[in-house]
């Protein structure tokens, strides 16, 4: 089972090791970044395997958003499902 | 991998342009509860509803953290009250209103609907007693929503009926006249009514129905409107098109969560409603919608045919991301949950002449409209006659959710809260209808042919 991590707001130091931090002590499995840095607004998109997180869905999703404050970021967990739904026929 | 803008453009729905699923509603049969000690028929419609929606609002939550899709409500439909509350001896029926609304607090759902009667073709006693007992139940409870179906395309319209639920409403105001008169807008009064409608406030579980079931309204003008404005100045054919490729998306939503709901809670999957339902909040009104693709103010002339391209392209849109569409499916236009509307109304630009013929082309009707309160009941009848001939002659469903102001007049305020928001008093032709609604009968079947 994968999840899809957005990460969007102002490029401050330490936001891909924050996230990747908390996927790492949750048990889930970074497979995948996607990162782009337009002027000063940063957007990464990370997919993770969760099918060995030791942790409920929603509390890494919680820690994650927690993350995301402390960054000044805006930070958006879904299950990857909801986008091969919407854009898959 | 996922499409990178495909992603950036959900989350961008989601957090900008109010995207959302707007209600997982349970239906739950209640014939089994039927009993002719009244008290021993609510005991068993409160313990089956507590049973079977005991986990409803904490899987929606569940789902909603899951896939990062905020779900506004969760809801429960039930049976028509009427026919359960037929068999009772004591016609006490407000007593199983009480029961639904306890059964709500329990469970924690915002809003419980199925205190219904059908009387498109007569009143039963139970119809009878539940129509006469809808202003204090309405009054006396804070979750329960009523509706009560006059007329359908096969039956004709029940003008008996139609002339009740004039003085029903005017009753269900009064009677709430201190809290804005908001028991007038938990009532609806339908032709055509739906068996498996999950929106509030006409929702109720159709006899047809299962035991117990899931459906899921989706909404979103929000998004909607986005995408138009993207495409500024394409032609009316790219509009449609536009419309129909967000409807699929935001339904293919909906039937994801639809499905989810339907596996966690081991119920069966009913429906999913296409519906563009819009809510008080900035960026997601209908009204908006069909501003965008060119009038000054909705209400102007034109926005009939707006509307209509609309409801239709939703339609097209999300049939294809479903696999049972039902409900109301269109787009709705209640003047009060509706920024768009209400600015409209405000300016005199949307009135409600023109409101009724924007009526024949969406899903629904003449909804959440405030009147002057010294509107005669005779007059809310008539409203409810015209409403119901554009259902019945067209085969489709409308409906009337009218609140008159008590003690107030065209241009002062009714304020509800929350998503059923508030508005200004709209003004009504007063001429008399009495003399017709006073005849009583039923309007005939319409003929289903020659259709010009």
């Amino acid at each position: 089972m994968k999840a899809v991590i957005t990460v969007i707001g102002k490029d401050t130091v330490g936001i891909l090791a924050g996230i990747s931090g908390e996927c790492a002590k949750s048990g889930a499995n970074v497979i995948e970044v996607t990162q782009s840095v337009m002027q000063d607004m940063f957007a990464m998109i990370m997919m993770v395997d969760i099918t060995d997180c030791k942790v409920p869905f929603k509390e890494l999703s919680e820690g994650l958003k927690k993350i995301g404050e402390d960054y000044g970021v805006m930070v958006h967990v879904t299950h990857e499902e909801l986008f091969n739904t919407m854009y898959r026929v | 991998m996922i499409n990178t803008n495909d992603i950036l453009e959900t989350i961008n729905m989601i957090q900008n342009e109010n995207f959302d699923v707007r209600t997982i509603t349970m239906g739950i049969s209640l014939l089994d509860c039927i009993d002719d000690n009244i008290d021993k028929a609510c005991t068993k419609v409160y313990d089956k509803i507590c049973r079977y929606a005991g986990d409803l609002v904490k899987t929606g939550e569940d789902i909603s953290v899951d896939y990062g899709i905020p779900i506004i409500h969760k809801r429960i439909s039930v049976t028509p009250i009427a026919m359960v509350a037929s068999a009772c001896q004591a016609m006490k029926t407000v007593k199983f209103a009480k029961a639904l609304d306890r059964a709500a607090h329990e469970v924690g759902v915002n809003f419980i609907g199925g205190y219904t009667a059908l009387c498109h073709k007569g009143f039963s006693a139970g119809d009878y007693a539940l129509i006469e007992s809808i202003p204090e139940a309405l009054s006396t409870t804070e979750r329960v929503c009523s509706s009560v179906n006059i007329g359908s395309t096969k039956a004709g319209i029940n003008m008996d009926a139609v002339a009740k639920m004039g003085k029903v409403i005017r009753k269900t105001a009064e009677l709430t006249a201190d809290r804005d008169c908001i028991g007038a807008a938990k009532l609806v009064v339908f032709c055509n009514a739906p068996e498996d409608n999950p929106f509030m406030a006409g929702a109720f579980h159709g006899t047809g129905e299962p035991d117990c079931v899931i459906n899921v309204g989706v909404s979103g003008p929000g998004v909607v409107r986005a995408a138009l404005s993207k495409a500024p100045d394409c032609d009316i054919t790219e509009v449609a098109n536009i419309v129909k490729k967000t409807a699929f998306k935001i339904t293919r939503v909906g039937q994801l969560v639809a499905q989810e709901a339907s596996k966690r809670l081991c119920v069966p999957f009913g429906i999913v409603d296409l519906s563009l339902a819009p809510t008080p909040a900035i960026g997601d009104s209908v009204a908006h919608i069909l501003e965008e693709m060119g009038l000054e103010t909705c209400g102007a002339h034109g926005t009939t045919a707006c509307l209509a391209l609309l409801n239709d392209a939703v339609k097209k849109g999300g049939v294809m991301a479903s696999s049972h569409v039902g409900g109301l499916s269109g787009a709705f236009i209640p003047v009060t949950e509706d920024a768009g509307m209400i600015a409209a109304a405000e300016k005199g630009c949307l009135t409600l002449t023109k409101l009724e013929a924007m009526t024949a082309v969406c899903s629904v009707g003449l909804d959440m409209i405030n009147i002057p309160g010294d509107t005669s009941a005779d007059v809310i009848s008539g409203i409810i006659a015209d409403e119901a001939a554009i259902g019945m002659v067209n085969s489709k469903t409308t409906a009337v959710r009218l609140i008159p102001a008590i003690g107030k007049s065209a241009g002062d305020y009714l304020n509800f809260g929350g998503l059923l928001g508030g508005g200004p008093v709209m003004e009504v032709n007063t001429a008399s209808p009495a003399k017709f609604i006073a005849r009583g009968g039923r309007i005939p079947a319409p003929i289903q042919s020659l259709k010009n």
